[in-house]
């Protein structure tokens, strides 16, 4: 309902121009993605093999090419989309909600309690319900950990968010060398491994869903809170004072980044620092106000992630494993914010 | 209206204030005052209900909108979306405010006389600009009670006066209840009916403005000389509480 008050700013002007430019790049980026890699498909190709779906065409291209595009590289592009526009969620919201720019679902221990919960879950099962399950259980849990580490007197502190992050990830992945100590290797230890580096290499449409489903529904409960993770992100006591729900919405939106970061870490393994730099960065082009912050985030963090997987699938012979791409440039990027913020006084809110 | 009965707090072992009293009707503006460290923050953190006091009880009648102290923000928001949020006691969970919530917000802010203020972004205002869009921000709450956490603080005189002029307005406007803590004993002269004198953590003292902001009580509460000096201000004859520092 806002929107109508606001259409006649300049502000709401520039804003259609970002969507439209963003949605643009979004669809440029998956029908460049769907064309390359080792078997090379011409992008007219990919757009008459979509269309071929819906309209009546006479095929001008091969059958091998509808079946890399459709389903090898379809499931993956989409999986890779999902996965970072949840993290770009996940993350926008929790910067909001610990009113500091500088966290992400890797920082406040989510990933790793999920990386242990899913290692565990390969150990023990088949099953991808299950790796979904432990892995939203323990990223709760060791998000929990971080949490009850680093809050004093109803704040946490960024100095104290990270080493508790720290000493939370330190913790969870000693637990995950067990689990790879114990676990047998020729069978589960090489799975583990791989699936612990991140990869979309094992992408179907029946994975797609089982990522899509949590994603999209942990990303609709931000978005409706949106309003409410704005004035959380003006400190417990001026929320509290303005009528807020303090604990109850604070909850909400974590269970809600626990769910997405789970889903995105069991379908992908451990994809790092997308969660921290995208919403960073999507908060350079729309400002703070989470109404925006949040679906920009979302496309800028697909667009992202669509492209380190084309580097990962498509620059070398060999598959690199996604996350270390995304920590090759989310690590410095963060030492830099960091940097940054430290200046700007950060540090002691 | 705002009764206080008994109210006492306590950090660790020691007591921060005990035995505290007093009932600020409707309509009425309070003042407190007393050295940093007597438990004037916490007092109104008690009251708006950030704080749980060890002992006594706090009443209140209607919505508290509070300005506390400290106004830094972690995100350089726009100032319409800063003072929309003072409308979040409105807005159910999961939902955002409406059309109706952005006009509050706006007629707020042109009452305030910053209506020009709404595309600007809050951390590159002034101190006295920032102060204005929490008043704001309180007032499209639509409370009925106002507390105010040393609001002329860090505020060079014009702004001091621009702040003064303004509560003054709105409280007659609105018959707002005021309660604000206050480290110059003039601006409670100048707004306040009652004053709260919060001389240490067994002593308060509560009563009318005109008699409790006298040489002598205001010198025992700070140590300091105080002189009251009748002035002469477009034709009235005014008190100036003036400290003497050797």
């Amino acid at each position: 309902m806002s929107l109508v008050d606001e259409t006649s700013t300049p502000a709401a002007k520039r804003r259609l121009g970002l969507w439209t430019t963003l949605l643009s790049l979004l669809a440029a980026s998956v029908l460049f993605s769907l064309g390359i890699g080792r078997f090379g498909v011409s992008v007219s190709n990919v757009v008459s093999i979509l269309l071929g779906n819906v309209l009546p065409l006479e095929p001008t291209w091969q059958p091998v090419e509808e079946r890399v595009v459709e389903l090898i590289r379809m499931p993956r592009i989409l999986i890779a989309g999902l996965a970072g526009a949840g993290l770009a969620v996940a993350g926008a919201a929790l910067q909001g909600v610990f009113r500091n720019p500088l966290v992400g679902p890797q920082i406040i221990g989510v990933s790793s309690g999920a990386a242990f919960g899913g290692a565990f879950a390969i150990l023990v099962s088949e099953s991808q319900v299950l790796l979904i399950g432990f892995a939203f259980g323990f990223g709760m849990l060791a998000m929990l950990v971080v949490y009850g580490i680093s809050r004093q007197q109803g704040r946490a502190s960024i100095l104290m968010l990270v080493l508790a992050g720290i000493v939370t990830s330190a913790f969870f992945s000693a637990l995950v060398s067990i689990t790879k100590f114990v676990a047998d290797p020729d069978d589960k230890l090489p799975a583990i491994v791989f699936w612990l580096m991140g990869s979309f290499a094992s992408a179907s449409y029946d994975k797609a869903l089982l990522i899509g489903l949590p994603v999209a529904l942990g990303s609709l409960v931000v978005y409706l809170m949106r309003f409410q993770i704005n004035v959380l992100s003006l400190g417990d006591e001026e929320a509290q004072s303005l009528g807020l729900k303090v604990e109850r919405t604070r909850w909400i939106v974590l269970i809600a980044v626990a769910l997405i970061s789970a889903a995105v870490v069991a379908a992908a393994g451990i994809v790092g620092w997308v969660g921290l730099v995208i919403p960073h960065f999507a908060r350079m082009l729309t400002g703070p106000d989470h109404k925006v912050l949040i679906p920009a985030a979302a496309l800028i963090g697909a667009i992202y992630l669509i492209h380190v997987d084309n580097v990962a699938r498509a620059s070398i012979a060999a598959e690199i494993p996604v996350g270390i791409i995304t920590a090759l440039l989310g690590a410095p990027v963060f030492a830099y914010l960091l940097r940054r913020a430290a200046n700007k006084g950060w540090s002691s809110e | 209206m705002i009764r206080v009965e008994n109210a006492a707090f306590r950090f660790r072992e020691d007591w921060v204030f005990r035995g505290v009293n007093f009932t600020l009707e409707r309509g009425q503006t309070a003042a407190i005052l007393g050295p940093n460290g007597r438990g004037k923050t916490t007092l109104l953190k008690s009251i708006v209900g950030l704080l749980k006091l060890a002992e006594g009880r706090v009443e209140t009648h209607g919505r508290i909108g509070y300005v506390a102290q400290k106004n830094d923000m972690s995100f350089s928001y726009r100032v319409l979306d800063i003072v929309v949020m003072g409308r979040a006691a409105h807005v159910g969970m999961f939902r955002t405010p409406g059309i109706e919530d952005y006009q509050i917000a706006r007629l707020t802010l042109d009452r305030l006389g910053i209506g020009g203020f709404a595309d600007r972004i809050y951390t590159q205002l002034s101190g006295g600009e920032r102060q204005l869009v929490m008043i704001a921000r309180a007032l499209a709450s639509e409370c009925e009670i106002l507390i105010l956490d040393e609001p002329t603080s860090a505020l060079d005189f014009s702004n001091q006066a621009l702040i003064l002029g303004i509560l003054g307005r709105i409280v007659s406007e609105d018959g707002l209840t005021v309660l604000m803590t206050t480290h110059v004993p003039q601006h409670a002269q100048h707004l306040a009916d009652t004053v709260l004198l919060m001389h240490g953590p067994e002593r308060q003292d509560w009563g009318l403005a005109h008699e409790m902001l006298t040489e002598a009580r205001l010198e025992a509460l700070y140590g300091v000389p105080v002189k009251a000096l009748e002035v002469e201000n477009h034709g009235r004859t005014e008190t100036a509480l003036v400290p003497l520092f050797s």
